[in-house]
């Protein structure tokens, strides 16, 4: 009992600190990306003097997150004149959290077996007694199903925020982030459904246990290759429903000012801009979960790595443990970075183009796409394969 | 009235967008934008990994432009005495203060009766670089060749317009002495009213 009760508050804080580290990496990421995408040099003054030197740490422009946390926490905390102040004080929250609660639910890590990784200790490893836990918060067999519930709140943030702020500039860009969101959330969950008539479950554990294996001797059974289309329907619909440009329509910052969150200001407009940077690694880790194998690589099991051919290379426990845990978080950062290669790519949508992309465009090729996989799934079972 | 359904219709402009199919398909031009920004991205961060610079941009205060036009008119310099005193050519006569169109210029004079070449002189030389607008009009006024502009800008990055006053230590700085126009008579030769040759 005890020994769980270790186990899962060192995984719940494994991900609450991948959750933040992620959210203020990826500001300065996206910064500093963007400016070497535009052959400019990016974010590079903040800096850190060492006391009592004058050596100072730039570390090129990492410490810029720092100084606008600083500067969000010291600008007044502005308060509209709002007939319902509850629900404008509620709004960041009813954003902020979801976001992280959807990472409970995500494995990061395949199988942790304590007694094995402390080996070289035999009172901690008797006092685990061989227990394994699969390395995930919380291994529901409801998971995606708590993905798409937990997602699907900060609708109601956004909207909250927009209703409460008193100003027709939130209320447009709560309107816009409420059709666009329920529209893209819908897209997102028909193009999973393929994925779930192919697995057969939503565990999301059962589901990357499942992506462990090989396709025609050589491609990892990744979700990737068995749903292509899938993949890249419900990326676009994930960065719809984060509201990042170019779906960026609820807080068009040169039509709505800042949209929903326009009077925010301070920590409060911060936690808007973290969850939406937290949000990106969720998208990561959701993709990567889906559709990447989550943490394996091909051909590595449990135990190391079976090239074909049989040319076995064995790993320690801790050795595998560490590695699954490094290739999540590596494949989560190139997915993260994508977003961002997006998001400075392409122009804003205009309003009616973007609902018209998601029932016009999308929403038929994710019900074809559905529809050609179970046919697909229906025939292989009929064969008996 | 009946429902026109072609009413709504939106008018045709003479410079309509007209996409083919491929460009419809959406997501190959999608793809073909990903692959420039993202070859961008890799050209410069390839340049940066190895130690080059990998942006047009440069680091403004740090970093000067090496290519300003040789007749830039940036930076005011005083020019020196070629007798190696290292004093200003400036005889505090006020021509530069006086046409200078932004005010910019203030000069207090201070008279020396021990160097009898040269008894007048600025025992305080300002210029506000806040306010200045490179005009060169200073440099045509000086009827001394005192004052002079170099190529490169001057470095005023400040955070109050204070500290954007460059003094007479400063624009004593330029180093290159031997090319200025005014001779002087060396200290045994010439009298209290010796000038140009």
């Amino acid at each position: 009992m005890i020994q769980d009760l270790v186990v899962y508050l060192v995984f719940i804080g494994y991900a609450i600190a991948v959750l933040m580290g992620f959210g203020i990496i990826l500001t300065w990421v996206e910064r500093k990306q963007s400016a070497v995408m535009s052959d400019r040099i990016g974010a590079n003054r903040a800096y850190i003097r060492i006391p009592f030197t004058q050596v100072k740490l730039i570390w090129w422009g990492l410490f810029h997150g720092m100084a606008d946390g600083m500067k969000m926490l010291l600008k007044e905390d502005f308060k509209p004149n709002s007939y319902d102040w509850y629900a404008y004080a509620v709004a960041p929250w009813v954003v902020f959290t979801p976001v992280l609660l959807v990472f409970a639910v995500i494995p990061f890590g395949g199988t942790l077996v304590p007694s094995e990784l402390f080996s070289g200790f035999p009172a901690v490893a008797e006092w685990f007694a061989g227990k394994s836990y699969p390395m995930q918060i919380a291994r529901l067999d409801a998971g995606l199903l708590i993905v798409f519930a937990f997602g699907g709140m900060t609708i109601i943030g956004a909207m909250l925020a927009g209703w409460s702020s008193s100003n027709k500039f939130s209320l447009l860009g709560a309107l816009r982030a409420g059709s666009q969101m329920i529209s893209y959330e819908l897209i997102m969950g028909l193009t999973v459904l393929g994925l779930i008539v192919i697995y057969g479950t939503v565990d999301l554990t059962d589901i990357v246990e499942q992506q462990s294996g090989v396709l025609f001797g050589f491609l990892p059974a990744w979700g990737v290759f068995l749903q292509p289309f899938a993949a890249t329907l419900f990326l676009a619909a994930a960065i719809a429903e984060n509201k990042r440009i170019p779906f960026d329509l609820p807080e068009a910052e040169s039509e709505l000012i800042a949209g929903y969150f326009t009077e925010y200001s301070a920590m409060k407009m911060g936690l808007f801009m973290f969850a939406e940077f937290i949000e990106i690694a969720i998208i990561g880790a959701l993709f990567t979960t889906l559709f990447l194998g989550g943490y394996n690589l091909p051909f590595m099991t449990d135990n190391g790595f079976v090239f074909p051919g049989n040319h076995v290379v064995e790993m320690s426990h801790g050795a595998v443990v560490l590695t699954q845990m490094i290739v999540f978080l590596a494949k989560v950062f190139l997915l993260c970075s994508f977003q961002i290669l997006i998001r400075w790519t392409l122009p804003r949508f205009r309003y009616d183009q973007v609902l018209r992309f998601a029932w016009k465009f999308m929403f038929p090729l994710a019900l074809a796409n559905l529809v050609v996989t179970v046919v697909f799934v229906w025939a292989l079972r009929a064969m008996g394969a | 009235m009946a429902y026109d359904r072609h009413a709504h219709r939106r008018k045709e402009y003479w410079n309509q967008p007209t996409m083919g199919v491929w460009e419809r398909l959406y997501l190959p031009e999608i793809m073909r934008g990903i692959w420039i920004t993202g070859g961008v991205f890799m050209r410069n961060m390839a340049k940066w990994m190895t130690g080059r610079k990998g942006a047009l941009t440069s680091y403004y205060p740090e970093e000067t432009r090496f290519d300003y036009a040789a007749g830039n008119r940036g930076k005011h310099v005083l020019t020196q005495r070629a007798d190696g005193s290292g004093k200003p050519q400036c005889i505090a006569c006020n021509m530069c203060a006086t046409v200078c169109p932004a005010k910019v210029i203030e000069i207090d004079a201070a008279f020396d009766p021990s160097d009898a070449v040269h008894p007048k002189y600025p025992a305080r030389f300002e210029i506000d670089y806040s306010r200045c607008i490179f005009c060169g009009l200073c440099v045509e006024a000086c009827p001394e060749d005192a004052i002079r502009m170099v190529k490169e800008v001057p470095d005023v990055t400040a955070r109050d317009r204070h500290a954007m006053w460059i003094g007479k230590e400063e624009l004593l700085t330029w180093k290159p002495q031997s090319d200025v126009a005014k001779r002087y008579p060396g200290p045994g030769r010439g009298g209290a009213g010796g000038g140009r040759s």
